[in-house]
């Protein structure tokens, strides 16, 4: 399905994928010629998809899934299936077809693949609770790159319990990976946490029967610290080996970033 | 690395309440209760259903939608359980809302439900505040309208008296009059109406949320400073070298500059003037006159009236004395004559300046409203078929609260018992029955998944694009 939204943009949607695309009139023509086999490629190989990444590289045919392998590859060491990045890997996808020469961006539901020329800017809202949506933080982006978010309350179940990890990275499939996994790394064990099977909310889920966050409760001072100090090891460890340029974490009116691009607008209001 | 034939969807047979979604090539596979991958579709009781981007209408009793009841129309004295107007859903896709919620749907793409319903409220009343010290009237006096009692006056808060109007009590647990004319204020105030009320004991009112009100036909104007020893504490340096003495004249705390604590710090010499009334600590006495319409929230009119006594000891001849309230309206200036007698002279310019600044430093005085209400009642079942989740829900703020999308605050404890700023809400808000009772907006967001898991009437929930199409609207 493809429409222009009122504002211009085109919107594509395809089973579970929605994509709001910024860009030129040509451009639009080679996103949507390009998304036409899409899904029907991923789908042919979601088997391999779901599966964790371990000891040997997964070679796929499709080069959305090449994508998502090479994103995940890295994190190899804890558990990851090449699905942590296939929202950021369609969004990249894209963005290439469409061979963008000015500002453009692809937002598949929230992982954003952006094109940026010298001397433009992206300005990206933060967030953190959807049942409150305001813009917490902002992220001013001044070169392509690709932001992704990802929390308990987002469509992909988290195994932390962090509102929001923002991740900025060389590409969308990258900062994909990387949020999905810092945010599983904002976690803590309290009454106030109810995890369930991922299996038990979604068949097909490919995190089997791990435990997803489902509700977080309020949660004591010490323990949001202690989660979002947990995450931001693992992201300054990303940070430090090149896999991402930038990391927000949200965690219960507690925010804090890994490097000091972001700034905090709207921090202290309360709800 | 396991291997890719050992993934879940090529092993795991389908079962009896497992359901192949076939809408997209990804075919699903999707549990009774659960959603498919793109959170759009989902297995209910075994069918595949399309959730989608929502609002959706719930028919009242009569199968017809149910907005408020027109006035005078007969009703049926029952508090029928889904009397619910509309039941709105929202999604933070971009489908059919692009801009505002890019931003959200940017971060996280979680559907959300709306249940939009107008709730009837036969337990509600209205907390009204009025900036005011002057006497409305005895804590606990009856407040009337029309003869019959609405309400009460309950306790007084900072620079404001309080009215609590309507309630049960009033609404249906008197006369039918007295429940007809409460539930008759109550509507127009919360409507951002006129009002006039009498106060046994005390003054005739005119209330009005987010005007300034009026008692005994006098606007006030401005709420106080602070008490007098505040206003003593704020100004006494500005007083310095200008005054000998000064009196703010308060009924809650009048306040004496040179006994002061402000004016030892400033080594003024005592000026031997003693105040009525009860000292509370140095300088600052309780109960100088008895509340009224005069200076500073007191019956007084002549300032000189509540000097005790003046020490001949201590005063001296051509000591100048400022007696000012608490808002800066009334003020004036003395000079002790030979005999230690205060005579009015000419305020001198440096001295009116602070009397003026007192008056600028008073906010405007305002009448607020906030409603008061239980949606903790049969109204959960238009949202719900087991409403006890419904308030647990909203007690883990997992489910947002609004009434005609203004923000609420939640009582802690049982129930759901909000309150809501009038002033916040959409005009024309509020509607009632002839229970009698008020009708007004109450909004229940949540996230879909939230919202199956809650028991919520998934059956009912249609497209925002199907509404629009079916069912004339208007935008606030």
């Amino acid at each position: 399905m493809a429409q222009r939204l009122s504002d211009g943009r085109l919107h594509l949607q395809h089973g579970p994928i929605d994509l709001v695309i910024l860009g030129s009139e040509a451009q639009y023509e080679r996103a949507s010629l390009r998304f036409g086999t899409v899904l029907e490629e991923l789908v042919a190989e979601l088997p391999l998809l779901r599966t964790p990444v371990g000891a040997a590289y997964p070679l796929a045919r499709g080069k959305v899934a090449r994508r998502m392998i090479a994103a995940v590859w890295p994190h190899r060491a804890v558990f990851v299936t090449p699905m942590a990045a296939v929202a950021g890997a369609v969004a990249d996808e894209i963005l290439e077809a469409m061979q963008p020469k000015g500002k453009a961006y692809v937002n598949n539901g929230g992982d954003i693949a952006v094109h940026l020329p010298a001397g433009e800017s992206f300005d990206a809202g933060i967030v953190n609770d959807l049942l409150r949506p305001r813009v917490d933080a902002t992220i001013r982006l001044q070169e392509s790159c690709g932001v992704a978010t990802s929390g308990w309350r987002g469509r992909s179940h988290s195994l932390g319990v962090a509102d929001a990890v923002t991740v900025v990275a060389q590409d969308a499939a990258a900062a994909d990976a990387a949020a999905t996994l810092v945010a599983n790394a904002v976690t803590a064990e309290h009454p106030a946490i109810r995890r369930l099977p991922a299996r038990a909310l979604k068949e097909d889920s490919d995190l089997g029967d791990l435990p997803v966050t489902v509700e977080v409760g309020p949660l004591p001072p010490h323990i949001v610290r202690a989660a979002l100090d947990a995450g931001v090891k693992v992201a300054d460890a990303m940070r430090a080996r090149g896999l991402i340029r930038a990391a927000y974490l949200a965690l219960q009116n507690r925010t804090t970033a890994v490097i000091p691009e972001v700034h905090f607008p709207a921090l202290g209001r309360s709800t | 690395m396991r291997d890719p034939e050992d993934a879940p969807e090529s092993t795991a047979p389908l079962t009896g309440d497992v359901i192949r979604c076939d809408a997209c090539p990804v075919l699903c596979r999707i549990r009774i209760g659960q959603t498919g991958a793109c959170d759009r579709y989902a297995n209910q009781e075994g069918k595949l259903v399309r959730l989608d981007p929502l609002l959706v209408l719930e028919r009242g009793c009569g199968g017809k939608a149910v907005p408020f009841l027109e006035p005078g129309k007969p009703w049926d004295g029952k508090l029928v359980a889904p009397f619910v107007t509309g039941i709105g859903a929202t999604t933070t896709y971009p489908d059919y809302k692009p801009a505002p919620f890019i931003v959200s749907s940017k971060v996280e793409g979680v559907d959300m439900v709306t249940v939009v319903t107008e709730g009837i409220f036969s337990y509600c009343g209205l907390k009204v505040k009025i900036d005011t010290d002057r006497f409305l009237g005895p804590e606990q006096a009856a407040v009337r309208l029309a003869g019959e009692q609405i309400g009460h006056v309950t306790t007084a808060e900072y620079g404001s008296q309080m009215l609590s109007l309507g309630g049960v009590r009033h609404l249906t647990g008197g006369s039918k009059k007295e429940g007809n004319v409460t539930c008759d204020a109550l509507l127009k105030l919360a409507n951002k109406e006129t009002v006039e009320v009498q106060i046994d004991g005390g003054s005739s009112v005119r209330l009005q949320a987010g005007a300034a009100p009026v008692v005994n036909g006098e606007q006030e104007e401005r709420m106080r400073v602070g008490c007098g020893s505040a206003t003593i504490g704020i100004f006494a340096q500005q007083w310095h070298g200008h005054c000998d003495e000064v009196i703010v004249v308060d009924d809650h705390i009048t306040g004496v500059l040179t006994e002061h604590q402000a004016g030892r710090f400033l080594d003024m010499r005592p000026a031997g003037i003693r105040v009525r009334g009860r000292k509370s600590t140095p300088g600052r006495y309780f109960k100088v006159a008895e509340p009224g319409m005069g200076w500073g929230g007191t019956d007084i009119t002549e300032p000189l009236s509540i000097i005790e006594k003046i020490d001949p000891k201590t005063a001296w001849p051509g000591m100048r004395l400022l007696m000012v309230s608490t808002t800066g309206e009334d003020a004036e200036w003395f000079v002790l004559d030979k005999d230690l007698k205060p005579q009015k002279a000419e305020m001198p310019a440096p001295v009116r300046n602070v009397v003026e600044r007192i008056a600028e430093n008073c906010e405007p005085a305002l009448c607020t409203v906030l409603f008061m209400g239980g949606a903790g009642g049969s109204l959960r079942a238009g949202v719900t078929e087991n409403p006890v989740r419904l308030t647990r829900s909203v007690r883990d703020s997992i489910t947002r609260v609004t009434c005609g999308g203004a923000p609420v605050y939640v009582w802690p404890g049982g129930g759901i018992t909000v309150m809501v700023d009038v002033l916040a809400m959409p005009d024309k808000s509020f509607g009632y029955v002839p229970t009698p009772a008020l009708v007004l907006p109450i909004e229940f967001t949540l996230p879909l998944e939230q919202y199956a898991a809650i028991g919520g009437h998934m059956g009912h929930v249609v497209s925002l694009q199907q509404v629009l199409e079916t069912t004339s609207w208007r935008s606030a």
